[in-house]
């Protein structure tokens, strides 16, 4: 390879004078110009140049600059801040509706227990309600039979007493009948005082 | 033909004349202006990069398809690159950085095409940019810290003594800044693209000389292929150093303070 190389050598140098002496001795156009100016310097280090390429660089960076910050990257950084801002949202949204499951599962099973609460109190209730109730009844009951009971005896007692005070006229009767058959007429009168006066 | 002059790459030829200001009307006195193979190749480098960021996230997807992703992706990497270097602060410098990353990136990766010209090939295009981002510097700096930002030549917690010795060695990096800048993006794409000249040439000039040179030609050939791929590489390598060289700059003027 490095053979070769040194080989190349040569002809490298002979065909690069060859093409500068094309370009001298050939077309006159611009290309002449062209290397007639690198002639001398070396292209990069050429003073002459200076002015016009400041002059385009100040122009086509200065349009850049613009371009950049007033255009293109106010447009890229808002497509940025929008999907940031929509992915924020949704997330922001997605938590809200966690909790509000959260709190729905949390207000489910509240009123499931107050339920339950309420229908054991709803039960209590009832119960008391009907041995409330079966108290009233049974106690109506009671003071109806007792009312009856001393209705019963009271009325017992009249008739007691009743018959006790048809024993005098009973006895009266029987006096005067028994006298009436032994002495004659005795009028009833005379009879009952008899008997009250026995019973003294 | 001139096929095989490495240099002649780098000659910038007028398109048309614009004026001349000064000399004594002989050719090469006075200020020249023209519009030259170099502004063409500055303005095709704007217009590609403003089309493309522009006309890529024109739809404003929220779900972006590849052509916008790729813009996003770019826009997302300076973004970062600013951010890390030089702060949140250092956002306001954001279109700055932006825009001195995709004219070196798109200028140096449109030099890559066969027969274009490449716009920082030329010292004095590095330069100016250079110069751009050390005045930048030096005006916000002055402006936003006032005589502190002279604090920057003065580390701290260094000893008295030999800061004496550590200042002006701080001062002399701080001004030579432009230069390396420069110099660093300038000199490897000048030097990258006359090795791959150089060597691809030896391909053209060794075929005619008979069956050894067009055999050993292959050499050169592949030589040449990988010396490509590692001027891709160079040419996004040296873009994104002079950006993030740029951003550390930036920090120093934000905070002066070491």
């Amino acid at each position: 390879m490095a053979s070769e190389a040194t080989e190349a050598e040569t002809p490298t140098e002979e065909n690069l004078d060859a093409a500068v002496d094309a370009t001298h001795g050939g077309s006159v156009g611009e290309t002449h110009a062209a290397t007639e100016d690198h002639g001398g310097t070396f292209p990069p280090f050429d003073p002459a140049t200076f002015p016009s390429q400041l002059l385009w660089l100040a122009i086509t960076f200065a349009a850049l600059y613009l371009l950049m910050s007033r255009i293109a990257l106010p447009q890229i950084g808002g497509v940025i801040a929008d999907r940031r801002a929509r992915v924020d949202a949704d997330l922001k949204a997605a938590d809200e509706s966690r909790r509000k499951t959260d709190a729905a599962i949390a207000a489910y099973e509240e009123a499931l227990a107050s339920a339950r609460a309420k229908a054991q109190g709803i039960a209590n209730e009832t119960r008391e309600s009907i041995q409330a109730d079966l108290a009233s009844k049974r106690a109506a009951v009671e003071a109806d039979l007792s009312e009856k009971l001393t209705a019963a005896e009271a009325r017992i007692a009249e008739t007691k007493a009743q018959a006790l005070s048809h024993v005098d006229e009973i006895a009266a009767e029987t006096a005067q009948a028994v006298a009436s058959q032994l002495i004659g007429d005795v009028p009833q009168e005379q009879a009952q005082a008899a008997v009250s006066r026995v019973k003294e | 033909m001139a096929g095989t002059d490495p240099i002649h790459q780098f000659v910038i030829e007028d398109i048309f004349p614009i004026a001349t200001i000064g000399g004594d009307g002989t050719e090469g006195s006075g200020l020249h202006f023209a519009f030259t193979n170099s502004a063409l190749f500055m303005v095709a480098t704007v217009a590609i990069t403003f089309l493309y960021l522009v006309l890529s996230s024109s739809q404003k997807r929220l779900v972006p398809n590849r052509l916008q992703l790729t813009s996003e992706l770019l826009y997302e990497f300076v973004a970062n690159m600013v951010r890390g270097s030089a702060g949140t602060e250092g956002m306001k410098f954001f279109p700055l950085v932006f825009s001195l990353f995709t004219f070196v990136l798109v200028g140096n990766m449109l030099g890559m095409i066969p027969y274009f010209f490449t716009i920082t090939s030329h010292i004095i295009v590095t330069f100016a940019l250079s110069m751009l981002v050390f005045l930048t510097v030096i005006i916000y700096g002055f402006i936003k810290n006032g005589p502190k930002f002279l604090g920057l030549f003065v580390p701290a917690g260094v000893p008295g003594y030999i800061l004496p010795i550590v200042t002006p060695i701080e001062i002399i990096s701080f001004l030579s800044r432009p230069i390396s800048l420069s110099v660093r993006l300038f000199g490897n794409i000048l030097a990258g693209h006359i090795t791959l000249k150089v060597f691809t040439g030896f391909v053209v000039t060794m075929i005619p000389i008979g069956f050894f040179g067009a055999a050993g030609s292959i050499l050169p050939l592949l030589m040449g292929i990988a010396l490509t791929g590692l001027e891709f590489l160079v040419a996004a390598v040296q873009a994104y150093v002079f950006a993030v060289l740029t951003c550390m700059y930036l920090n120093d003027a934000i905070h002066p303070s070491h």
